[in-house]
């Protein structure tokens, strides 16, 4: 039998693998398809919260994560192609102007 | 068939929506929309002259509203501290007021810079699409045109900033934090000069923020799953009855503080801060280092007052360790700092450790003095990034400090001015730092919190080396050949830099009134 909190488990699990793979990963791309990643294990955590707990909340929260997180692709791919377009790379370790 | 369903459906109430108490952020979120609408409608040459009285009218009505709501606040019903608007959603209280006001006046000052257009035709980039070095790009350069949208952009971020340290429950203020954010991670990227390393910058901001941001919202889910609500007062009655300890709740506290002291750049969750600081178009920069610390210090104060206010023994070691490696670590790489706004942003990294000694005093005192310090604070580094827009070599902005050599010789005035604001930053008596600093170093001995002002105090000391070793490169030493020239400002920057020498030096000699007002304001603490 899963339970609510079965699932809380496994919302956890995703937001380390996706936390690690945004440390480990060089592409500015991959890393950013591991922050959604976390964002959607969030919501995950938050519905099997909302089903712990009986109440609708924690489904209209993972609504608003989507509809921010939508936001926010729309100003990070813009960012990624435009530094894309002017280095030919889109490799997290080749933007190292700004150091030290 | 319509008549049954009415009939079935249950009535849903109205919500009631205070208008009046939201007044201040539904006017600049308002000019915001108003700013889009010119970008959409306007031919291109009359875009500005229309944009900046949209901003400065926006901006200076919500402060005036503010300043009307915090008037009428005796008036809180029944004699609350506050009051609840939107059902729940944003907390309208005196020391958020106080807060708010802070953030619109210092935006008010950030976009006189942001609207300079004399040097140059603006900071911001010609066309931010064009690759850097195209052709695409030097056609956009030559018809002199720059992108007008930073003003709306602005617009919406200030609003952000203003509903960020409002929120009363958590959803609310992780919305504000990325209604802040997002236009912040563009306007980083829209830098007129040096191309590559304010697109560096914007995505060193943008793949950090997003990253913390995850973390603020788990400790959001964990938080709910541990009280059942988002709202803070809840958190707080939840948290106050808990006996059994808690995962959900310890774990909750720590990665909704690593989502909020990431905000404020405090260490270990700094490294953005020099890149972005350094890569951002200066007065972008203006903007961050003083609106954006102001509301997430508000933010950080909101929760760790209202909704962890009876868990203080909890998360105090975990802020005093936060706060220690924030003040040596800010000051003591800003000694080794070659460039000005790099300089200046691990001074602000220093500073935010400073700031957070207010926080740990988790006493009206400390609420009090960390909100003079940020008003105080602000004024001073937004003069200070506005300095820094005016020295320009041949490629934009001269932010290498070797060429600053000197510059005391050719332009005493602007030298002056800037080593004034280095010596406020370095809280020399006679200056709003020094005041500052003394507001919330006295809260935190008060609250017990000795050792994190000696450590404080050594932490100044070491700052004021590279503030002197500016002073003395600036007077005291020859200026090189081919070396920047200080532009002649237009009126904005100008007002920009005066306001901001003016008010450090009026809060270092009479701080009293707006001492008086922050500690009124925060006698009233947070609604919760």
């Amino acid at each position: 039998m899963i339970s609510p909190a079965d699932y809380v488990a496994l919302a956890a699990i995703l937001f380390v693998i996706g936390g690690v793979g945004v440390l480990i990963r060089r592409n500015a791309l991959v890393v950013f398809m591991c922050i959604e990643l976390m964002l959607n294990a969030v919501n995950l955590a938050f519905i099997a919260f909302a089903r712990l707990h009986g109440g609708l909340d924690g489904q209209v929260i993972a609504f608003f994560v989507m509809v921010v997180a939508a936001a926010e692709v729309v100003v990070g791919l813009a960012i990624l192609t435009a530094i894309f377009r002017s280095r030919r790379s889109a490799s997290v370790d080749d933007a190292n102007l700004l150091k030290y | 068939m319509t008549g049954t369903l009415a009939v079935l459906a249950p009535a849903i109430p109205a919500p009631r929506i205070e208008y009046a108490q939201l007044s201040p952020l539904l006017l600049v979120f308002g000019a915001a929309v108003a700013g889009v609408l010119v970008e959409a409608f306007a031919p291109r040459p009359l875009r500005r002259a229309l944009h900046l009285p949209v901003a400065f009218g926006g901006l200076a009505g919500a402060f005036a509203l503010t300043v009307a709501v915090a008037v009428a606040s005796p008036v809180f019903s029944g004699g609350r501290p506050g009051d609840i608007a939107a059902v729940g959603a944003v907390a309208v209280d005196l020391p958020t007021l106080f807060i708010q006001g802070t953030i619109e006046l210092l935006a008010l000052i950030s976009v006189l810079v942001i609207a300079e257009s004399s040097h140059e035709v603006s900071a911001f980039a010609a066309q931010a699409a064009a690759v850097p070095g195209s052709s695409a790009e030097r056609e956009s350069l030559a018809a002199g045109i720059s992108h007008t949208e930073v003003y709306p952009l602005t617009l919406f971020a200030v609003g952000g900033m203003l509903l960020f340290p409002a929120s009363n429950d958590l959803v609310t203020m992780f919305v504000a934090l990325e209604v802040l954010s997002l236009p912040l991670y563009l306007l980083s990227g829209l830098a007129r000069r040096r191309r590559l390393l304010s697109q560096e910058a914007a995505m060193k901001y943008f793949l950090l923020g997003a990253f913390s941001s995850a973390f603020f919202l788990f400790g959001i889910a964990m938080l709910y799953g541990f009280s059942g609500s988002v709202r803070l007062s809840a958190i707080a009655a939840a948290a106050s009855g808990n006996t059994s300890g808690g995962v959900l709740l310890y774990s909750g506290i720590a990665l909704l503080g690593v989502g909020l002291l990431f905000k404020i750049g405090a260490v270990p969750f700094q490294a953005w801060k020099p890149d972005v600081y350094q890569g951002a178009p200066t007065p972008v920069t203006a903007l961050m280092a003083s609106c954006t610390l102001a509301s997430a210090f508000g933010a950080v104060l909101r929760v760790f007052y209202v909704a962890f206010g009876q868990l203080t023994w909890d998360w105090r070691p975990a802020m005093w360790a936060v706060a220690i490696v924030t003040m040596l670590g800010g000051s003591i790489i800003a000694v080794t700092q070659t460039d000005v706004k790099r300089l200046l942003a691990y001074s602000s990294i220093a500073q935010a450790g400073y700031l957070l000694t207010g926080v740990v005093a988790a006493s009206p005192a400390g609420l009090a003095g960390t909100m003079f310090y940020l008003a105080a604070y602000g004024a001073t580094i937004v003069g200070a990034f506005a300095v820094v827009t005016l020295v320009q070599g041949h490629g934009g902005e001269a932010a290498h400090l070797s060429s600053w050599a000197g510059l005391g010789k050719r332009s005493p005035l602007v030298a002056g001015v800037f080593a004034f604001f280095l010596i406020a930053l370095a809280g020399i008596p006679l200056t709003s730092g020094f005041m500052g600093k003394f507001a919330v170093f006295q809260a935190a001995i008060s609250g017990g919190a000795t050792p994190l002002v000696i450590v404080g105090a050594i932490s100044s000391a070491i700052l004021a080396f590279p503030y002197v070793r500016v002073i003395v490169l600036m007077f005291f030493s020859e200026p090189p050949q081919d070396g920047p020239v200080v532009v002649r400002p237009s009126g904005f920057t100008t007002t920009a830099v005066s306001v901001g020498a003016l008010v450090t030096l009026v809060l270092g000699v009479v701080p009293e009134p707006l001492l008086r007002l922050a500690h009124d304001a925060a006698a009233r603490l947070f609604v919760g």
